[in-house]
């Protein structure tokens, strides 16, 4: 069949996946479609619930790419503090990081035989 | 004259006499140089479509220069060959394909994209020379010939990074930051040529391929080639570089490094397969390109999460993606020496990463476009200046959104099918690290969203007013990129059979590739 491609454990279907999309999109759109008998439209129910603050405005609430997983990083700083600092921007240390590795490697080479 | 034996010759011939043509044509018309770069690439495009279908039906071709006929490998009874030599095989092939469709779409996107710089004749004649390189790296025969190409890629790749240079720091920085680590790498590429030209007497890949003994010498040589070929590749820890060239270099000239630091990873497959295969210590070798593989994939996708200039990001993105086709090609060279398991599945680990190299070549080459249409109507590369540029820019947000969802290895992109294929084979070589490389893949993805909410999402903001779409060779180049990523996508099948398949075979059988230029010695 075209497009199954055989990953040696299984196949895999683009075609197939499509399909299936498409089958199980339509069933959530019917779904969503009946609709939510107590829903008022025009009425509090459209506004965003944030814990009675007021809305900011959208230019106000849009998120810049430095506030995005920064509890992600915050949390992870044991890692990103040395692995950042590596990235010296110094010619000196990615030569040496070359040689490093080289070293390391005809070791590795010349020992394993 | 059969001009058809010539193909291998005239894919290089017509770009490089393009390159010194386009400086000339430039004196009388600077609009034409664009052009006659885009006429040559598309020319060697052609060309190499051509010689792809002869390669996949007829096998490998030869190309021997100066001889009395170009496929007279061995003339006057000689055991070796000794003039230069192309040897194209089947991946040899698939190499020169990413280079000749990422170089002609680079050539379309900079017609407007470069219009603005000063030196264009210059920016058109150094793209034609890398493109050049990159495809005598593929196709040469000839390990000294392969440092001469190597030097001319790197040596266009440093000039073309720096191109901005006249009125920023940051690229020339970039510039000289790549030609050091670039003449490093020249010198122990030469270093090991050295090696094997002392003890063999013969440069060219196959003889020393049939001879070579696998001394204390051709360990040192291997040691020499691993690392400085994986740096150039951008393998961690010595792809400190990719980051300050990617971002730097004009975003088309980004899209074909990406492309050029592969031609690098090629040459390391073949050095490891065809030059020393089952001679050396396939499992310390293919778990030292595994282990380069992991560290590739994890730190490249880490450091990009916190990046916020773009093509920082990308760039990490790139680094992080060349750890799944080291890890794809590490596991089968693991494996190398146990048939039982290479059929099991080294062999699929290996088509997993190879079509993976065509498939990053792809979707990083149009998200390189992406962030390159961006700074061409923003005029910033800071993700946090950015924002709602999906209600101005639609093409770039919908190319974006296949670019981003390809890299992430969603469903029914092209980068979903190779991931597949790598995670359930190398899950029967090792299962942590098929998990790694999957928790790479939703960091990945994670990344991604950030760019996708930073840059396009949000209200239409006041400075970005005046933003609207790019030109249309922009958006075009963009658009055949797209077309090609939904097609490897829904068809992968077709891709691996016809060119993944025979690639990967073509790395594995290093008989084939000596028999090819010594005769069937």
């Amino acid at each position: 069949m075209l497009g199954l491609l055989e990953t040696g454990s299984g196949f895999w279907s683009a075609i197939i996946w499509i399909v299936l999309v498409l089958v199980i999109g339509s069933i959530v759109i019917y779904i969503r479609n009946k609709g939510e008998d107590s829903y008022k439209k025009n009425t509090e129910q459209d506004k965003p619930f944030i814990s009675g603050n007021p809305e900011e405005s959208k230019e106000g609430s849009h998120l810049s790419a430095s506030h995005i997983y920064w509890g992600f990083t915050e949390a992870l700083k044991g890692y990103y503090n040395p692995l950042v600092k590596m990235h010296t921007g110094n010619i000196n240390d990615y030569s040496s990081w070359i040689i490093v590795i080289t070293v390391i490697i005809l070791i590795m080479v010349g020992v394993s035989g | 004259m059969n001009l058809s034996n010539h193909i291998p010759i005239l894919i290089i011939a017509i770009p490089l006499l393009a390159a010194f043509l386009v400086p000339l044509i430039g004196r009388i018309n600077k609009k034409a140089t664009g052009i006659l770069t885009t006429f040559a690439l598309s020319v060697s495009l052609i060309l190499t479509i051509v010689l792809a279908v002869k390669i996949l039906t007829v096998g490998p071709q030869v190309y021997v220069f100066g001889a009395t006929s170009p496929s007279l490998t061995l003339p006057s009874g000689l055991k070796f060959p000794i003039r230069i030599m192309f040897q194209i095989d089947a991946m040899g092939i698939f190499m020169g394909l990413i280079t000749a469709v990422v170089s002609f779409l680079g050539a379309i996107y900079s017609l407007p994209f470069i219009k603005k710089y000063d030196g264009v004749d210059k920016y058109y004649s150094l793209l034609l020379l890398l493109t050049v390189g990159m495809f005598g790296m593929e196709f040469t025969g000839d390990i000294f010939n392969f440092f001469v190409f190597l030097e001319i890629a790197s040596i266009a790749s440093v000039a073309l990074i720096s191109f901005r240079g006249v009125d920023y720091g940051e690229p020339a920085e970039a510039g000289f930051k790549y030609m050091v680590v670039s003449s490093i790498s020249a010198l122990m590429v030469l270093f090991a040529v050295g090696i094997f030209y002392g003890q063999y007497d013969i440069l060219n890949f196959a003889a020393i391929a049939s001879v070579i003994k696998y001394s204390q010498l051709d360990k040192i040589a291997l040691g020499l080639l691993i690392p400085v070929l994986a740096m150039k590749a951008g393998a961690v820890p010595m792809h400190m570089w990719t980051p300050d060239a990617y971002s730097e270099a004009p975003a088309p000239i980004t899209m074909i490094l990406v492309a050029a630091s592969q031609a690098s990873l090629y040459a390391l497959f073949r050095v490891v397969f065809s030059l020393y295969n089952i001679s050396l210590n396939t499992l310390t070798v293919g778990w030292i390109i595994i282990i380069f593989g992991l560290l590739s994939m994890f730190i490249g996708v880490t450091m990009a999460i916190v990046q916020k200039d773009i093509k920082r990001l990308m760039a990490y993105h790139a680094v992080s993606q060349t750890g799944y086709m080291l890890l794809g090609v590490g596991v089968g060279l693991a494996v190398l020496a146990n048939p039982v398991a290479l059929q099991k599945y080294g062999i699929t680990a290996m088509e997993g990463g190879i079509f993976h190299i065509m498939n990053h070549a792809m979707y990083k080459g149009l998200l390189f476009l992406t962030a390159g249409a961006l700074f061409f109507r923003t005029g910033t590369r800071d993700l946090n200046k950015m924002g709602g540029l999906a209600h101005y820019m639609k093409y770039t947000t919908i190319f974006f959104i296949i670019g981003a969802a390809a890299i992430a290895g969603l469903p029914p992109f092209n980068g979903f099918a190779s991931k597949l294929l790598i995670y359930e084979s190398v899950y029967r070589f090792n299962p942590l690290l098929s998990i790694i490389a999957m928790v790479v893949s939703i960091l990945t993805l994670a990344s991604f969203v950030k760019v996708f909410h930073s840059a396009f999402l949000g209200p239409k903001l006041p400075q970005f007013k005046e933003v609207k779409e790019v030109p249309s060779s922009m958006v075009f180049a963009m658009a055949v990129l797209s077309c090609i990523i939904i097609f490897f996508g829904l068809f992968p099948d077709l891709i691996v059979k016809n060119l993944v398949h025979p690639a990967v075979m073509s790395l594995i059988e290093q008989l084939q590739y000596t028999g090819t230029a010594l005769g069937g010695m």
